[in-house]
């Protein structure tokens, strides 16, 4: 496909103002943590390595730090396990309410934060009598994130054939030898670009959180929100961001040398 | 499966394993096999989110005891008629859908070129480095993104310095909005450019479609429903915020806000309820408008 040349340098400035867009004020978060004002005030005052020192001893920081992994690593495993059931199921069959089924599973991500969480909030507290803790986060958070993984399995199935999965069963193997031997390795990277976006959506969550963390459970989105606004901590955030943003390469990178085209979070 | 081998006597049937057993007869029965498939997933979703919904939507209806802050169990209206009937609620309502159309226009807008650019123009190198380049942001902390563009549009802000900062308020609010949630609209556009078949862009050119009839008369019909599906994010994330307002927003309100409020200091979850049925009304009725797109099917 010919693209002419002046629509492609048009695009090509777009693409570049709206990177400038996008990582100017990443680069400021950067520049301030090495900002030896503590105000985050600009132009930055001088040069200091105290608060990635600091950041790397905040025993606050690094625990919550250990809890949004945790939250996130169960949210996403049990978003995968029901996200992949479902996707199954509305790949597979024909039936009544399919869509009903298909809105059910969108709703959770369509509605805004806010809603989930103090339903969800109210309906533990005031209706079952939980007491908020970390099993309420990660339930909450699993429930948001099987939208992503169903959307990302159902579009590649929709793209797959069944005849790799009849020729299987013709050849003798059960339902389950297939789903091990050829369903699920067709799937993989479709699985892989899903748990990563349930995995950052549930990492960076913090309306939810709010409402279903209660005061025990500090992940660290709320960490930063609780030491954000405090002039000895703010530095320290930025570090923490910077620190985030450089190891978040891995994962993507990872997914796109997997999946490809697919592993784009959207399939 | 194992009946074909009755005419050879050569070879053996597959031994019936409790695996074959249970796979022949949930072959057999597909009613059932849709049923064990589906029951777990939606078991949790109506058991955790639509019945904590439904309850949300009673409590809307009960009223708090001004004297206790206990929620009391009667039925009653008055929730619903302070927020329809008080002129704050009407404006911040109006500002909050203001503003996230602003959000949804400015990102679709954005990530229209951005995706054409990354499935159709660059190669596959520079594509594979974009989409590195668009999700990484996702990964610094919300709230840092947030603060970062305080410090940016406050006064003796980055902006400030070059005299051209809009200062804390709507503006500020709408600019940072549409920064946090870009990732979430670009990448689904992105993935609906990259499911168009160059082909069917020839054949366009082939009949005679000069460029720009072939954008709008094939191209953006085709990627449409993606469009919908990441305007489906922005909308609704700018639709329930409460923190970014909070932080760039100077002394502005959003229905998060008020929402916010009401259930924490206000201790009135009556009130919040019935106040957010707003924004759930809005969705539902944004979600119904899109579903013939199939744009849920893209999220």
């Amino acid at each position: 496909m010919r693209i002419p040349l002046p629509v492609k340098a048009v695009l090509s400035i777009i693409v570049c103002a709206v990177l400038a867009f996008v990582y100017i004020p990443l680069f400021i978060v950067v520049i301030n943590s090495f900002n030896s004002s503590q105000s985050l005030g600009w132009p930055p005052k001088s040069f200091t390595f105290e608060w990635w020192i600091r950041a790397f001893n905040d025993s606050g920081a690094l625990s919550a730090l250990g809890t949004s992994l945790l939250v996130a690593a169960c949210a996403t495993v049990i978003a995968l396990i029901l996200g992949t059931l479902a996707s199954l199921a509305l790949d597979r069959f024909e039936f009544f309410g399919r869509e009903g089924v298909n809105l059910l599973i969108v709703l959770p991500i369509a509605l805004p934060g806010i809603i989930t969480g103090i339903a969800l909030n109210n309906a533990f507290t005031t209706m079952l009598g939980w007491k908020l803790g970390l099993l309420t986060v990660i339930t909450a958070h699993a429930t948001f994130c099987i939208v992503t993984i169903y959307n990302n399995v159902f579009a590649r199935m929709r793209r797959l054939s069944g005849n790799l999965r009849d020729a299987a069963m013709d050849l003798g193997a059960d339902a389950f030898t297939t789903f091990r031997l050829v369903t699920f390795p067709q799937l993989r990277s479709a699985l892989l670009a899903g748990g990563l976006l349930a995995f950052g959506l549930s990492f960076d969550e913090i309306i939810v959180t709010q409402f279903t963390a209660g005061t025990g459970v500090q992940t660290l989105p709320i960490w930063i929100f609780d030491n954000m606004f405090r002039p000895n901590q703010a530095p320290i955030v930025n570090v923490i961001a910077t620190f985030l943003v450089i190891v978040s390469i891995i994962p993507i990178m990872l997914a796109n040398r997997i999946g490809g085209k697919a592993a784009t979070g959207a399939a | 499966m194992s009946q074909s081998s009755n005419t050879d006597s050569r070879i053996q049937p597959p031994p019936r394993t409790t695996g074959r057993r249970l796979s022949s007869f949930f072959g057999s029965h597909k009613r059932l096999s849709l049923t064990v498939l589906l029951a777990a997933p939606l078991a949790w979703l109506i058991l955790i989110y639509i019945i904590a919904l439904l309850l949300l939507l009673v409590t809307a209806f009960w009223s708090t005891d001004s004297f206790t802050g206990q929620v009391v169990q009667d039925w009653t209206l008055s929730n619903f008629q302070a927020v329809f009937a008080e002129a704050l609620y009407r404006a911040v309502t109006v500002r909050t859908l203001l503003i996230a159309v602003s959000v949804t226009v400015i990102d679709v807008l954005i990530a229209l070129p951005v995706g054409y650019f990354m499935s159709k123009v660059a190669g596959p190198r520079l594509r594979g480095a974009l989409v590195v380049a668009f999700l990484m942001p996702l990964w610094a902390a919300y709230l840092v993104k947030a603060y970062a563009w305080r410090t940016i549009v406050s006064p003796h802000g980055l902006l400030d310095s070059i005299g051209v900062s809009p200062g804390l308020g709507v503006i500020a609010t709408i600019i940072t909005m549409s920064y946090i949630w870009l990732p979430y609209v670009v990448m689904p556009v992105y993935a609906g450019f990259e499911r168009i078949p160059d082909s069917l862009i020839e054949a366009a050119g082939d009949l005679g479609a000069k460029g720009w009839k072939t954008f709008t008369a094939v191209i953006i019909p085709l990627v449409w429903p993606s469009v919908i599906a990441g305007s489906i994010f922005s909308f609704s994330l700018t639709l329930g915020d409460y923190i970014a307002v909070q932080i760039v927003g100077g002394s502005q309100q959003l229905l998060g806000t008020l929402i916010y409020a009401n259930v924490g200091t206000g201790g009135n979850m009556p009130l919040a309820a019935a106040t957010a049925f707003i924004p759930i009304a809005v969705i539902l009725i944004y979600l119904t408008a899109v579903r013939r797109t199939g744009a849920l099917k893209n999220l």
